[in-house]
């Protein structure tokens, strides 16, 4: 087959196109410019778009002896993930932008393109598998469930993933280090990179604030008594307790957690914890992979709703276009914007996003 | 990379030829600095100054008018900014520099720093659709404040569309006001005839490894009288303008290169535009459609290029690579990033067109079936470029 390798600058990519190499794959590494102001130098170990990362990728390409080129995808990145990522805090919502890159950049405007020019796959250093089912392609947790990356490629459909390899599913992280060290890849122990890559110095709230403005607001209870000031309800996500700037401490002393965000009059509410608990929600633009389930469906599943988080019993009811899920028990931190991915054991069902959730304790 | 490559990209690089291979080699085993004074020493600047007078007698220069430099790039810098600074500092208000829009980076850059950093106005003047110099503005430009240009730097050909520039009236024009002009003859040189006294440029560039001598290896070949202040500073081996340990097998390539390359440079050019029309004859027959970029027969003998409507440029070059088939976008690139050359935006060509384009350059190793090789590949590359073309486009959503 005629591979595109998708090579970051890390470890994982260069393994992942090591591996296409040597299974007979005729590769091509590409590597992928999102960032319009690319930095000279990465700033400590974050990221992945930098000139240095970019020149770490073409050098483990030169080393495996496979063609290299750099692919600008900055306009669309900036488009179709960073603007979405900075509305959707807007809106109130919490998103992931991994999951936005993977659905919009490299399984799409990157794989049509690599379709395009005549190579049959994109693969990556993802860590997730992708096995041959009775229905089609599907797409299955890692071998390393450290490193698992199925949530945020559970938006892929059964098409994308059958144009797509995942040369690290069946590998644990360690084993991928010593394989680079192996084979010569400088970049074995080149450190992960880590939180949002367009956010070099990892300060999510600076950079929302550069973009969105100050929007002071009123920090509630409740009861909707004002208990602090914020400078903008983008800065919160549901279930934060950190850096809630709380004037008046609540009267049992316990910590306070962010419960709802509503932009249109600038409130955050806070309050206990056990006010966190939702029991259900409901998640919109459903991805399946596979033939979509038939509307009314009810599926019994495992539901994970936020990357790295644990997957929850769950029935999740098919609608016209959308899903509603019930938690067999209440859960934390579920915060509209993220994703919710429906499995069947290892096996990525399907994916959306979460629109609303309903409060366990109300209920 | 074992197996044949077709290679179209000898403005980029050309091979070294053998037989200076053999000299730079010999040189090597030879011992000396041409600075020492002692016998060892004196012998490498024997062959220091013979390359030298060779290089002057090839070029149409006095020997004490050429500058051996570590490559294009410095002379282009020694040459914009030791020009610059000499002319302010001879008068202040010297500070424009008057640079055609279709400059190598090497000069653009330059000119750019000199701009941000050093003061200087900069006037970019425009060329035409074939990306010639627009003499007209260029006099407009000077006679609005002739006593404020410091320098005017155009280069002789473009080393994309391998326009060939009016220097002539370039110089013509800038004689009436005494002001000194530089040329960036590094495409030029083995491809045309280039005579620096009769040019009557102040300074021209050369660069040793687009003749078949090594990387590495230039020279700028300045006027006795110009002064211009050093770019590196140190030992002042070369005129005092250029510091640095003099590289005598290097230079003795460049003089057996440029030897070799200038011998018969009518007799080559000619042989180079017969393979170039058959070239350009094999792709427009294949694709239609395609854009000859340039000044049809006011061109570089060894230069094609063409805007591929519909394609996206390093798409072409993937897919012709991948077919054996070595080109260029003919365009810098920053961050590996392919940006639309700046050469073509300033011809006017739109962003799509300018992002569409391929350069093909012949040199002295061309033959007719690297020609053929590409007109063998060009229409399937373009077809399967222009499918992906439109995926990007339609998924842009501009």
């Amino acid at each position: 087959m005629r591979v595109l390798a998708a090579m970051s600058g890390g470890v994982d990519s260069a393994v992942a196109a090591a591996r296409l190499v040597e299974a007979g794959h005729d590769v091509t590494g590409v590597h992928l410019a999102l960032s319009e102001n690319p930095q000279s130098f990465r700033t400590g170990a974050r990221g992945c778009c930098t000139i240095e990362d970019s020149r770490d990728a073409r050098r483990a390409a030169d080393v495996l002896g496979i063609p290299f080129y750099v692919w600008d995808l900055a306009e669309r990145f900036r488009a179709d993930v960073v603007d979405d990522f900075v509305a959707e805090y807007a809106a109130g919502r919490t998103p992931n932008p991994c999951l936005r890159c993977n659905e919009k950049i490299k399984f799409a405007a990157v794989l049509d393109r690599a379709l395009a020019l005549g190579f049959d796959a994109v693969g990556t250093g993802h860590y997730a598998r992708v096995v041959d089912g009775p229905g089609g392609r599907e797409l299955h947790r890692a071998a390393d469930p450290e490193k698992d990356q199925s949530y945020v490629l559970g938006v892929l459909t059964a098409d994308q993933l059958a144009h797509a390899i995942f040369p690290l599913g069946d590998t644990v992280k360690s084993e991928v280090r010593d394989e680079a060290e192996r084979r010569g890849l400088a970049v074995a122990r080149k450190p992960d990179s880590h939180d949002i890559c367009f956010i070099a110095d990892g300060d999510t709230a600076g950079f929302l604030r550069d973009r969105l403005g100050a929007e002071p607001g009123e920090l509630v209870d409740t009861t909707g008594a004002v208990v602090g000031a914020h400078d903008g309800t983008y800065g919160f996500t549901i279930g934060q307790r950190k850096g809630l700037r709380i004037g008046t401490p609540a009267a049992d002393g316990k910590p306070r957690y962010v419960l709802d965000i509503s932009p249109v009059d600038r409130r955050v509410t806070i309050g206990p914890r056990e006010a966190l608990a939702v029991d259900a929600l409901t998640a919109v633009a459903p991805r399946w992979c596979g033939p979509p389930p038939p509307d009314g469906a009810e599926l019994r599943c495992l539901a994970q709703f936020r990357a790295h988080g644990t997957p929850v019993d769950a029935v999740a009811t098919v609608g016209p276009a959308d899903v509603e899920v019930a938690f067999a028990a209440a859960q934390e931190g579920v915060a509209p914007g993220q994703a919710i991915v429906l499995y069947d054991g290892d096996r990525v069902v399907g994916s959306a996003t979460i629109d609303a959730t309903r409060s366990a304790v109300r209920a | 990379m074992s197996e044949r490559r077709v290679y179209l990209d000898h403005a980029a690089t050309t091979p070294v030829l053998p037989a200076v291979i053999d000299v730079v080699a010999a040189t090597m085993a030879t011992l000396g600095n041409p600075s020492s004074l002692h016998a060892s020493g004196r012998h490498a600047r024997k062959l220091v100054e013979e390359a030298r007078e060779s290089v002057a007698a090839g070029l149409g220069a006095r020997p004490s008018e050429v500058v051996f430099t570590g490559g294009g790039t410095e002379a282009d810098n020694l040459a914009v900014k030791g020009l610059y600074w000499a002319r302010r500092a001879a008068d202040p208000r010297r500070v424009r520099v008057l640079a055609s829009a279709v400059e190598h980076h090497a000069v653009l850059d330059s000119v750019d720093w000199l701009a941000a950093e050093q003061g200087a106005k900069v006037e970019w003047l425009p060329v035409d659709a074939a990306g010639r110099l627009d003499v007209a503005a260029l006099r407009r430009v000077v006679e609005a404040d002739p006593e404020s240009v410091a320098l005017i730097t155009v280069m002789w050909a473009n080393n994309e569309v391998g326009t060939v520039q009016p220097i002539g009236e370039v110089v013509a024009l800038a004689g009436e006001f005494a002001i000194p002009v530089h040329s960036d003859a590094v495409q030029a040189v083995g491809a045309l005839p280039v005579h620096f006294a009769d040019s009557g440029v102040t300074a021209l560039t050369v660069s040793g490894h687009k003749v078949g001598a090594p990387v590495g290896v230039g020279a700028l070949l300045l006027r006795r009288e110009a002064d211009v202040v050093p770019v590196l500073h140190g030992g002042g081996q070369e005129r005092d303008v250029r510091s640095g340990t003099i590289d005598t097998p290097a230079i003795a390539g460049l003089a057996a290169a440029l030897r070799a390359t200038l011998a018969d440079v009518p007799a080559r050019a000619a042989a180079m535009t017969a393979l170039r029309q058959r070239l350009v004859d094999g792709v427009l027959g294949v694709v239609p459609d395609a854009v000859l970029n340039g000044a049809p027969g006011a061109g570089l003998p060894g230069i094609a290029h063409f805007s591929f409507p519909g394609c996206e440029g390093d798409a072409l070059l993937l897919l012709l690579d991948a077919a054996g088939i070595d080109c260029s976008t003919g365009s810098a690139c920053t961050a590996g990033v392919p940006e639309p050359s700046h050469v073509l935006l300033a011809m006017g060509a739109p962003r799509e067109r300018a992002r569409g384009s391929l350069r093909f350059s012949l040199g002295h190793s061309s033959t007719t079936d690297d020609v053929d090789a590409l007109v063998a590949a060009i229409g399937p590359a373009v077809e399967r470029a222009r499918a992906a073309g439109i995926v990007n486009v339609s998924t842009r959503g501009n």
